[in-house]
């Protein structure tokens, strides 16, 4: 993966995370890289990769346990505060969006239940 | 800490070091980034204590760099070993030199890279010759590594080899890098303080994910900035 260049990566570190817990490719008691490996993989400074292990340690998304290597702890509260979050941050945007180019709540409604149909029965 | 106080230096007309003031933060891999020309060579060697300022002075632990040699590792960007000699015939020379010379370390990034020591330099591509001189340097177990240019003329599989070997290398907390280069984006994410330079001086100076966050830019962005506000 690329990291986006304008942004901090220690921050993309922690959301790469985030994204890999909430789609469940993540679970709890599962084993991340070591900090070490991750830098090497990803071609990244080995204390930025520090600094955001560090705070997902302090976020109590993940433990490292000393010698055995860093464990994923996330609870299923956290978790869903985490997909609360980004639903949340999506449908603000997609309502703004909507709201700009001139939609009504009751036509986006409609659209939304048409197009989760159709997307429901490509499945 | 590699520290420059006040330093210059001037070949002929060219102001190399204009009165540089700076501070090389100790256990970090630096970028120090610019454009052709900026000095950045010309840092580098003062900090090896290969070049006599003018004036100012640059210390390393609080000496003067040719009383630090044991701590230093300077990669030149030409290379100075003989071309007949094999990368082995180098490795014993180095030995030979510098007592701080890890053989076990040596013989794990010759593995990593992909290297046979028995191979003759004039027989290697370029981008074997920089991985070897590359390994050369960084078997040493030196405090500060100056790195020039070592990505010059090499493709991009053998610089994303060098990327990894470095961070297979460095020993966080223990070992400050400068990696000299004025192409950024193969190492923009592997270096954690950029040192930007234009004209002998310091433009930008900073923890590279601070720069990002409050500039909302890349550091290719922000070191282009720098430097058309430079030029004007």
């Amino acid at each position: 993966m690329d990291f986006d260049a304008a942004r901090p990566i220690y921050l993309q570190i922690i959301e790469l995370h985030k994204r890999a817990l909430m789609t469940g490719k993540l679970k709890s008691g599962d084993q991340i890289l070591s900090q070490r490996n991750f830098a090497e993989q990803y071609k990244v400074n080995p204390n930025t990769v520090q600094r955001a292990y560090r705070e997902m340690e302090a976020l109590g998304l993940v433990e490292t346990l000393r010698g055995q290597g860093t464990f994923v702890t996330v609870t299923k509260k956290q978790l869903r505060t985490m997909k609360d979050e980004t639903a949340n941050h999506a449908l603000h945007s997609f309502i703004c969006e909507m709201k700009t180019l001139g939609f009504t709540l009751a036509e986006v409604l409609t659209q939304v239940q048409e197009t989760w149909e159709k997307e429901a029965s490509k499945r | 800490m590699i520290i420059f106080e006040k330093a210059s230096k001037s070949f002929g007309r060219t102001l190399a070091l204009n009165n540089v003031n700076l501070a090389l933060p100790e256990g970090k891999i630096i970028g120090l980034f610019g454009p052709n020309g900026a000095g950045k060579s010309t840092l580098l060697k003062a900090a090896a204590g290969l070049v006599r300022l003018n004036s100012g002075q640059v210390t390393v632990d609080g000496k003067i760099p040719q009383q630090r040699r044991s701590k230093l590792a300077y990669l030149p960007e030409q290379n100075t070993l003989p071309p007949n000699w094999t990368i082995k015939r180098a490795a014993e020379f180095y030995r030979a030199f510098f007592d701080d010379w890890d053989n076990e370390r040596y013989e794990k990034q010759l593995e990593f890279l992909n290297l046979k020591d028995g191979m003759r330099f004039t027989r290697a591509s370029r981008g074997q010759w920089a991985k070897a001189r590359l390994v050369l340097t960084l078997a040493r177990q030196a405090r500060y590594i100056l790195l020039d240019e070592p990505f010059s003329g090499i493709d991009i599989l053998a610089r994303e080899e060098i990327s990894k070997a470095l961070v297979r290398d460095y020993s966080e907390g223990q070992q400050t890098i400068v990696i000299a280069t004025h192409e950024i984006d193969e190492i923009e994410n592997l270096v954690e303080h950029i040192v930007f330079m234009d004209n002998g001086r310091i433009t930008v100076l900073g923890d590279a994910d601070e720069l990002r966050h409050q500039e909302g830019k890349s550091i290719v962005s922000i070191m282009k900035e720098a430097f058309r506000h430079g030029s004007k």
